[in-house]
C-alpha cells in the first residue's frame, strides 16, 4: 500500500503572479526562507489581469493538479484596476469548473502584496495541501492532449 | 533557428548548496534549441558577465537563460550585459532558481528537479521571444498648468525659473484663486495678499509665463511629452492687450446690482468689473448677465467712457491650440453648499455666515474695509459663535465624510483675530475635536485659548434660531454634560471644503481617476504623491486632498520638479512590453478601448485587400506605445484574441505552462 | 437574563453601529429633552458601546424621551441614539410587565394628528 503512494505522481501547481506585489512576495517568501511545496512553479505576468481563462484551462488540460492565481489587494493595483478585473473574469470561470469536470478548489485566487512573503508561504502551503488531499487530476484526463 | 545559452548561476553557495548546477546545466544542454550550456560561481560578476558576452559572440546565440536570482534583483544587468554582446535586450528570460527554488527548499534532489522545470519553462519562452526595441517620443518643452491659485502659481514659477515655458489656464478673471479672498494666514498671522500678490506679479512678468485667464480647457489629446490642449478663452468683451486697468469704466457701469463673488457676494459691483485692485491681469471683464448693453443693446457708456477704446461688445468665445509636454492640475476647492445643513440657519440669518464670508468681512479690501460689522444691520457684534465641523467627518450623506484639514486652524485663527482687534468681543467655539498638527500650529491653537481668551466648547451645536433679533446657539458642553444656549450677535460655519466641481469634467478629458469625493486620486498613496496613473500629468494643492497653504506649496513644487524632471529629457524611452493589436483579426469592437486604464487604444478605419483587386475599409484598434503602460487588460477582454502583449504573448505564457505540466 | 445577554439582545434591538459615534454630542445639542434626563442622548450611546446595562436600565430619562427622533435626523455619523433609548425603554417595559396603555384608551380624534412613534412610544411610556 505504501509502495503505491510512494509511486503516485507528485501533484503539480501553477501559481500566475503578478509582476509587481505576488511575484516580489513570493521573493520575499524566498529571502525569509519561507518554504513552500517544490510542486509550486510560479509564472510571472505584469498583472493578474493578463491571465486568460484560457491559461488555466490549458494547465488543466496538460495535467496540473492546482492553478492559482496571485495578485495585488483590491484597491492597490499598480495599474489600479486590474486585479478588479481579474477578479470578475476569475470569479465567472470558477463557477464554470464544475461544467468542465474540476473540482472548483484546484483553483483559487489569493491577493498577497509585495511585504507579505510570510502569506505568500502559507497560501501556497494551504493551497498544496488542498490540492494533495483532492489527489490527481484523473477527471480532466480523457480531455488532455496525448502529444 | 534557436541558438539558445543557458547560464547558472550557483551564488556561491546560495544557489549550489541546494542545487546541483552541474546537473542543471547538463540537463538543459539536451534541451530543443540550447546550443550552449555552462554554469558558473556568481554570473552576475563582472567576469561572469563577460562569460556570457564571450559565449554569446562564440556560439553566435540568438538568446539566453539566466538561471539565477530574482528577475527583480538582476534581470537589467543581465538585458545589459546581452545588449553589450550585441543581442536584443529582450531576448534575455531569467530562470529564478535563488528566490523560488533553492532558499526554500532543503532536499537536493527535489531542488536540483524543479531548477530544472523551471529552466526549461524559460527556455521554452525564450523561443517565442522576439527582439524588442523601446519606442522614443520627442518631449514639448512647455508645460500647462490648469489652475491659478496659489498652487498653480507656485508651481508654475518653479518650472519657468528652470527654463520652460509655462502657460496657466484660469478660469476666473483673475489669477490668485482662495489664497487671494483671504485677510490672514496661519500660523504667522502675516497678511494674505501680502505674501501671495507679489507672486501673482512675478507670473505676470516672467517671460517664460504666460497667462491664459478667463479661460479653460476644452480638449486635451495626446499623451507624455506630447499634449494637445484646446483652450477655451471665454469672452469678456473688453480687448486684453488695450485695458489699462484704469477702472473709469467701473465708476460710469450704470449697472452695479451683481453681486461681488470675490467678496463671496456680501456686496455688489457694476457689470464691468475688476475683480479686485491688484488682480492679475488687470484688465475689465463684462458680466453679460448685468450688462445692460449686452442685454438689451442701449447703453454703451463704458465703451464711451473707455480712452483705451477697449471695450468689445462683439467679442466672442475664441479657442487656442497648444502642445505641451507635462500638465499639472491645481483646480482647487470651495465651500460645500450649506442646503442640507437646515439646523444652523444658514439660509434664513444674514447673521449667520461661513468662514471665508468672514475673511471677507475682516480684509480692508473687503465689503465693509475690514471693520467687523453684522451683514444685517452693520452693527459691531459682541457675542460670535464659532461651529466647527460644519459639513465634515458627516457619513449621514448629508455632508462630506473627510476632516477638510483646515478648519481648526484658520477658526482659532479668527477667533484671535477678532479677540485682538476687539477685546470687548465674546468669543465661543463649539468643537468636537481640535485637530492640529503642523509646525507651530499647537502653539498657534493653544495661543487662542490661553492669550486671547477664546472660549471652547466640546460638543456639537444642535440648532441655531433667531430670537428678538439675537441667534440662540444651542449645543452640547460634553465636558460638563450640559446642554447650554449661547445668545448670539454672529454665527460663523467652518464649512467643509471640496474639490472644485470643475474638476469632474477634467479628470474625463485627461483620463486620471478621481475618488468618491471628487478628488483626484495620485499614482501612490505614499510613493508618488504628486503624480497621476496617467504619465504625464501631476497633482498640485487642494485637488488631490484637502490641504492647507504650506503643504500646497510644498506639493506644488514637487509637482514642478516632477515636471521639470519630464522636460529636461529630450526623447522618451517607452517600455517596449506593450500591446499591440493584429489588425488581420481585430474587429473594431472597441471593449479594449474600454477597459484600457490609460486611455492608449484608439480606432482607425484602414482599407485592407481582401482578393480579387478589392479593398475593404475596417475599423481596427492602435495602441500608443507611449501611453500603454502593458497591464495586459484588453488582451483578455478582445473576444477575437487580436490583442496581444508584448514579452508577455499568450503564445509565450502557454508555453510556459505547457514546459512546468510536461511530465 | 443575564448580564451578557441583556447586553446582545439591547444591542440587537437598538440595530444601530454605536461604534460609529465620534462623540461631538450633536445630539445632546439638538434635544428638546435633554434638561429633563439624568443619563443624556450621547450617553445612551457611548453607555452601550460600555456595555454598561445596569445603568441604562436604571435611567429615569427613558420616560422623558419625546421620541421625536431629533437626535437620529441630526448625527452626522448615521448613529441613532433614539434606537438605543427605545431598545432600553423596551426592556425595561418587558421586565415591568405588560401595564402600558392600550390602543382602545386614545381617544379617536387624536389618532390623525400624532406621529407613529410617539404612539408607539406612548404605549411604552404610560402606566393604565
Amino acid at each position: 500500500m505504501q509502495e503505491i503512494e510512494k509511486n503516485q505522481k507528485k501533484p503539480l501547481i501553477v501559481a500566475f503572479c503578478c509582476n509587481w506585489c505576488s511575484y516580489a512576495g513570493a521573493d520575499l517568501a524566498g529571502s525569509s526562507r519561507l518554504s513552500y511545496p517544490a510542486e509550486v512553479k510560479i509564472i510571472k505576468v505584469p498583472c493578474s489581469c493578463r491571465v486568460n481563462p484560457i491559461f488555466i484551462l490549458k494547465a488543466f488540460q496538460r495535467g496540473a493538479d492546482g492553478v492559482i492565481l496571485c495578485g495585488c489587494h483590491p484597491g492597490d493595483c499598480h495599474y489600479s484596476e486590474g486585479n478588479y478585473r481579474t477578479r470578475r473574469r476569475m470569479g465567472l470561470l470558477f463557477s464554470m469548473l464544475n461544467y468542465f469536470g474540476i473540482e472548483k478548489e484546484r483553483t483559487r485566487i489569493e491577493w498577497v502584496s509585495a511585504a507579505e512573503g510570510a502569506k505568500f508561504s502559507a497560501v501556497m502551503n494551504d493551497f498544496a495541501k488542498t490540492i494533495n488531499e483532492l489527489g490527481e487530476n484523473r477527471r480532466l484526463e480523457d480531455l488532455r492532449c496525448k502529444d | 533557428m534557436h541558438r539558445i545559452g543557458v547560464f547558472v548561476c550557483h551564488c556561491g553557495s546560495n544557489i549550489a548548496a541546494t542545487v546541483d548546477v552541474e546537473r542543471v546545466s547538463n540537463a538543459l544542454a539536451h534541451e530543443p534549441g540550447v546550443v550552449h550550456s555552462v554554469n558558473y560561481q556568481y554570473m552576475c560578476s563582472e567576469n561572469g558577465q563577460q562569460l556570457i558576452k564571450n559565449a554569446i559572440k562564440e556560439h553566435n546565440l540568438s538568446g539566453i537563460v539566466v538561471c539565477s536570482c530574482s528577475p527583480r534583483m538582476h534581470e537589467a544587468t543581465f538585458r545589459k550585459t546581452a545588449e553589450a554582446a550585441g543581442l536584443n535586450p529582450y531576448m534575455v528570460e531569467i530562470a529564478n532558481i535563488r528566490e523560488q527554488c533553492s532558499w526554500i527548499h532543503k532536499d537536493v534532489e527535489e531542488a536540483t528537479e524543479k531548477a530544472i522545470v523551471l529552466a526549461r519553462t524559460a527556455v521554452a519562452k525564450l523561443t517565442l521571444n522576439k527582439p524588442l526595441v523601446a519606442g522614443e517620443t520627442g518631449v514639448t518643452k512647455r508645460a500647462l498648468v490648469i489652475g491659478g491659485g496659489i498652487a498653480g502659481i507656485q508651481a508654475a514659477l518653479d518650472i519657468a525659473d528652470a527654463g520652460y515655458e509655462v502657460d496657466i489656464v484660469e478660469k476666473n478673471p483673475t489669477i490668485g484663486g482662495r489664497m487671494a479672498q483671504l485677510d490672514k494666514t496661519f500660523p504667522t498671522l502675516d497678511c494674505s495678499a501680502c505674501i501671495l500678490t507679489p507672486k501673482m506679479v512675478d507670473c505676470a512678468q516672467h517671460e517664460k509665463i504666460n497667462i491664459y485667464s478667463y479661460s479653460e480647457v476644452d480638449k486635451v489629446k495626446g499623451f507624455v511629452g506630447n499634449f494637445k490642449v484646446t483652450i477655451k478663452k471665454k469672452a469678456r468683451y473688453v480687448d486684453e492687450t488695450k485695458c489699462t486697468g484704469c477702472g473709469v469704466c467701473m465708476t460710469n457701469c450704470p449697472s452695479k446690482k451683481g453681486l461681488n463673488s470675490f467678496n463671496m457676494d456680501l456686496n455688489t459691483r457694476p457689470a464691468i468689473y475688476i475683480p479686485f485692485a491688484q488682480a492679475i491681469p488687470n484688465v475689465a471683464v463684462i458680466d453679460p448677465e448685468q450688462c445692460i448693453k449686452l442685454k438689451s443693446g442701449k447703453c454703451g457708456l463704458c465703451s464711451m467712457k473707455c480712452g483705451a477704446n477697449a471695450i468689445d461688445y462683439k467679442q466672442q468665445d475664441s479657442f487656442v491650440e497648444r502642445e505641451y509636454g507635462a500638465i499639472v492640475v491645481a483646480t482647487g476647492f470651495k465651500p460645500i453648499s450649506l442646503e442640507n445643513f437646515n439646523e444652523y440657519g444658514y439660509a434664513d440669518n444674514k447673521d449667520v455666515i461661513t468662514s471665508l464670508e468672514l475673511e471677507r468681512l475682516m480684509n480692508a479690501a473687503g465689503p465693509s474695509k475690514g471693520t467687523l460689522v453684522r451683514p444685517s444691520d452693520g452693527e459691531h457684534p459682541h457675542v460670535i459663535t464659532f461651529i466647527q465641523c460644519v459639513g465634515s467627518r458627516d457619513v449621514s450623506g448629508c455632508g462630506k465624510p473627510y476632516c477638510s484639514k483646515i478648519c481648526c486652524m484658520y477658526t482659532a485663527k479668527h477667533a484671535m483675530l477678532i479677540r485682538e482687534k476687539y477685546p470687548d468681543t465674546q468669543v465661543n467655539v463649539f468643537y468636537i475635536d481640535v485637530r492640529t498638527p503642523g509646525k507651530n500650529y499647537d502653539e498657534f491653537y493653544r495661543r487662542a485659548v490661553e492669550q486671547y481668551g477664546v472660549n471652547y466648547i466640546k460638543g456639537m451645536v444642535g440648532k441655531v434660531y433667531n430670537e428678538n433679533g439675537k441667534l440662540m446657539v444651542q449645543g452640547s458642553n460634553l465636558i460638563d454634560n450640559e446642554q447650554v444656549t449661547i445668545a448670539s450677535d454672529l454665527v460663523v460655519l467652518a464649512t467643509a471644503i471640496e474639490p472644485d466641481p470643475s474638476v469632474k469634467d477634467l479628470a474625463t478629458k485627461l483620463t486620471i481617476s478621481i475618488d468618491t469625493n471628487n478628488f483626484l486620486t495620485e499614482a501612490h498613496a505614499k510613493l508618488k504623491p504628486v503624480e497621476c496613473a496617467t504619465a504625464g500629468v501631476y497633482l498640485a494643492g487642494v485637488c488631490q486632498g484637502p490641504k492647507d497653504i504650506p503643504e500646497t506649496v510644498a506639493q506644488a513644487s514637487a509637482a514642478a520638479s516632477k515636471v521639470i524632471g519630464l522636460l529636461a529629457k529630450d526623447k522618451l524611452k517607452g517600455n517596449p512590453c506593450v500591446a499591440h493589436a493584429n489588425e488581420m483579426t481585430c474587429t473594431g469592437c472597441s471593449q479594449c478601448a474600454e477597459v484600457c486604464p490609460y486611455g492608449a487604444i484608439t480606432y482607425e478605419n484602414k482599407e485592407f485587400r481582401i482578393g480579387g483587386g478589392k479593398t475593404e475599409k475596417r475599423r481596427v484598434a492602435s495602441v500608443n506605445p507611449a501611453v500603454c503602460q502593458g497591464c495586459g487588460a484588453c488582451t483578455v477582454t478582445c473576444p477575437s484574441g487580436a490583442m496581444d502583449l508584448h514579452g508577455f504573448s499568450s503564445a509565450q505564457i502557454l508555453k510556459e505552462v505547457e514546459a512546468i505540466c510536461k511530465r | 437574563m443575564n448580564n451578557d445577554m441583556q447586553l446582545k439582545s439591547l444591542i440587537e434591538m437598538s440595530a444601530t453601529d454605536v461604534r460609529k459615534c465620534m462623540k461631538c454630542g450633536k445630539c445632546s445639542g439638538r434635544c428638546p429633552a435633554f434638561k429633563e434626563m439624568d443619563i443624556k442622548p450621547h450617553q445612551f450611546v457611548t453607555l452601550l458601546g460600555q456595555g454598561k446595562v445596569e445603568k441604562l436600565l436604571a435611567s429615569k430619562a427613558i420616560w422623558n424621551c419625546l421620541s421625536c427622533l431629533a437626535c437620529v435626523e441630526r448625527c452626522p455619523r448615521g448613529v441613532a441614539p433614539a434606537n438605543v433609548i427605545e431598545a432600553v425603554r423596551t426592556t425595561v417595559a418587558r421586565m415591568q410587565g405588560g401595564d402600558g396603555i392600550t390602543a382602545e384608551e386614545i381617544p379617536a380624534e387624536v389618532n390623525e394628528m400624532i406621529p407613529q412613534q410617539l404612539l408607539v412610544s406612548a404605549f411604552r411610556k404610560y402606566k393604565k
